[in-house]
């Protein structure tokens, strides 16, 4: 477990190191300048010059990469153009809430999308599987922040139920949760049903019948564990849209999140945030990569000892 | 080739047609290129002209009348600046389907030369292609598009070129896996026995195979790339003002869901009635091209 776990993490070494420089040379091709839009509209000529020479932006590309990975391998990810204020620590401050959201819509996506993918497997080809399936494609279909925004309406202002935005309280969440996982749920939904017919056509599904057991009993013990795999390989798959969706949703909502942060920092070129963030939500995306494999790891521990 | 590819399109055709699901799919994606294609002939008004009557004398927005009292004139209501609604969404449909389908086609494009090239040539061209896709994937989709929009600056050809840039991996990824099985089929030996160069096996065996996933695919994808233009242009990055399209239509509205809520309604139900008709298209294509599939999800 150990040497598969460490193997795991040295793989996504270049992975990370992939990100930084995809990332950084997208900003250096960046047509706003940063030094003018840190120095703001009023600046002189010769200040912007003066800065772009502080910040070290006169420098070879090669030379800024080199500085900032070094810097960044010690956890200083610089200063935001903007705010004036660590990257790292902002990014942090706002960090609880994005795993927040990010927790609270992934337990909405499995509490309503395994139940629903389980029930229409059984009832297959019947009309309750077929409705339910439909609503998954409509859930599949629906923009999130479109949901979000209806959700608002009706839970938030007409029966006010929910608060309207913000993160005060837990009720606050309710329906950024919603919002983050019932598109999710319905994929999980659909991917669940399939898994589960396939298992449920196996001869030890069959076996736990000739046992004498309940539908139920062979349905939880001997079928559901089984099907349960495919859901964690579409979990890693899931979780770079999922973190992607959890932009919109806090847009929506008003939610103090990574993402938000993020858009706000490409809307004002606020560079080391930019890269910040998005190094930050891939290193999400490639840790919860991990956490995957690991789950995978000890639910079937043949891919312990299978892969390269 | 000696595959009978007459009759497998035949029948794929024949079990496309049966299915119902599917049809209604077909239909809906026909209504919808033929609301943006006629848009200029079918929209009531100019997407642009605010009316003075399309505002309330209190300065808002004119409800539907299909919801409230409105203005006849004014179907499914205006937006805040008078302007007529459906017009607008008529219009939004060509950008909606204009940067899906050209995305998608620049996707599957890249996909495929990518995962067949690195499925079928193995070795460091394998390893170098397969893992840069890894890395494009670990990006949250949507934070790169953003990103690529923004330093590029937002324009019709731009996003549906970032979008394609951005999806082209979950097609990468599953020709791959598809390459790697069919490389090792006699076919596949077969043809590199009789001297055929591996570029023309993969040219003109391996390729013709991979149909069936490019149609699929192509469809399917239509879906996601529609969403991802609307989310772009929800989070002001996508498709400009004055063009009408649906997901800027609902950043618009998202400051008057209170008191105009038709502003938002309406644009997001013609997104989710777009990706629900290539959904359903796509699926129904998969069951049909690949009958082992058939009945699951």
């Amino acid at each position: 477990m150990w040497t598969f776990l460490a193997r795991r993490v040295l793989q996504t070494v270049p992975v990370l190191a992939g990100i930084s420089v995809i990332t950084f040379l997208l900003i250096y091709y960046l047509p706003a300048d940063p030094a003018r839009m840190y120095a703001g509209p009023s600046a002189t000529v010769e200040t912007v010059a003066r800065i772009r020479h502080e910040l070290g932006l006169d420098q070879p590309l090669w030379v800024q990469y080199a500085t900032y990975m070094g810097r960044a391998l010690r956890g200083d990810l610089g200063f935001s153009y903007r705010k004036q204020i660590a990257v790292t620590d902002l990014v942090l401050s706002r960090l609880p809430y994005t795993l927040a959201l990010t927790a609270a819509g992934i337990f909405v996506e499995l509490i309503i999308g395994l139940p629903v993918g389980i029930a229409s497997a059984v009832a297959r080809g019947r009309w309750a599987d077929r409705v339910g399936m439909l609503i998954a494609l409509i859930g599949i279909s629906a923009p999130p922040f479109w949901l979000g925004l209806l959700l608002l309406y009706w839970f938030g202002f007409r029966i006010p139920l929910f608060p309207l935005g913000g993160a005060e309280s837990l009720a606050n969440l309710v329906l950024p949760a919603l919002t983050a996982g019932l598109g999710g749920a319905a994929w999980y939904a659909r991917v669940m049903r399939s898994s589960m017919l396939d298992i449920l056509s196996t001869d030890y599904v069959r076996t736990g019948y000739a046992k004498g057991r309940s539908r139920l009993m062979v349905i939880l013990r001997h079928a559901l564990p089984n099907a349960l795999n495919p859901i964690i390989t579409m979990a890693g798959m899931d979780i770079p849209w999922f973190i992607g969706g959890v932009v919109l949703v806090e847009r929506v909502f008003n939610w103090p999140g990574v993402g938000r942060m993020a858009v706000e920092a490409i809307e004002t070129v606020d560079v080391p945030l930019i890269l910040g963030t998005v190094i930050f939500t891939a290193l999400m995306v490639v840790v919860s990569g991990i956490l995957i494999d690991l789950v995978q790891g000890i639910v079937d521990p043949r891919i312990r000892h299978s892969r390269h | 080739m000696d595959m009978p590819e007459a009759s497998y399109g035949a029948l794929a055709w024949r079990r496309l047609r049966r299915d119902r699901a599917a049809m209604f799919g077909a239909l809906l994606v026909a209504l919808l290129a033929l609301a943006a294609g006629l848009a200029s002939v079918l929209a009531p008004h100019d997407p642009a002209e605010q009316f003075r009557d399309g505002l309330t004398p209190g300065g808002l927005p004119v409800p539907s009348t299909l919801l409230a009292e409105g203005n006849p004139r004014f179907l499914i209501g205006t937006d805040s600046n008078g302007r007529d609604l459906l017009s607008r969404i008529l219009y939004g449909a060509q950008v909606s389907l204009t940067v899906g389908v050209l995305a998608n086609s620049l996707a599957v494009t890249i996909g495929v030369i990518v995962g067949s090239v690195a499925g079928y040539f193995g070795g460091w061209i394998e390893i170098g292609l397969m893992r840069f896709t890894d890395i494009m994937m670990a990006f949250p989709t949507l934070l790169l598009a953003m990103a690529l929009v923004a330093i590029l600056k937002p324009s019709l050809w731009i996003i549906i070129v970032v979008i394609g840039l951005v999806y082209w991996t979950w097609i990468a990824r599953v020709v791959y896996g598809q390459v790697l099985a069919l490389r090792e089929r006699d076919f596949v030996t077969a043809s590199r026995a009789l001297g055929a160069s591996r570029r023309a096996t993969l040219v003109r065996h391996i390729l013709p195979q991979l149909i069936p996933t490019i149609i699929v695919w192509g469809t399917l994808g239509i879906a996601t790339n529609v969403m991802l233009e609307a989310s772009l242009s929800y989070l002001g990055i996508g498709v400009q003002p004055p063009t009408p399209s649906w997901g800027g239509m609902i950043q618009q509205g998202q400051s008057y869901y209170r008191t105009a809520p038709w502003m938002v309604i309406f644009p997001g139900a013609a997104i989710m009635v777009t990706v629900f008709a290539f959904n359903l298209l796509g699926d129904g294509l998969r069951d049909a091209l690949d009958p082992t599939q058939r009945g699951r999800a």
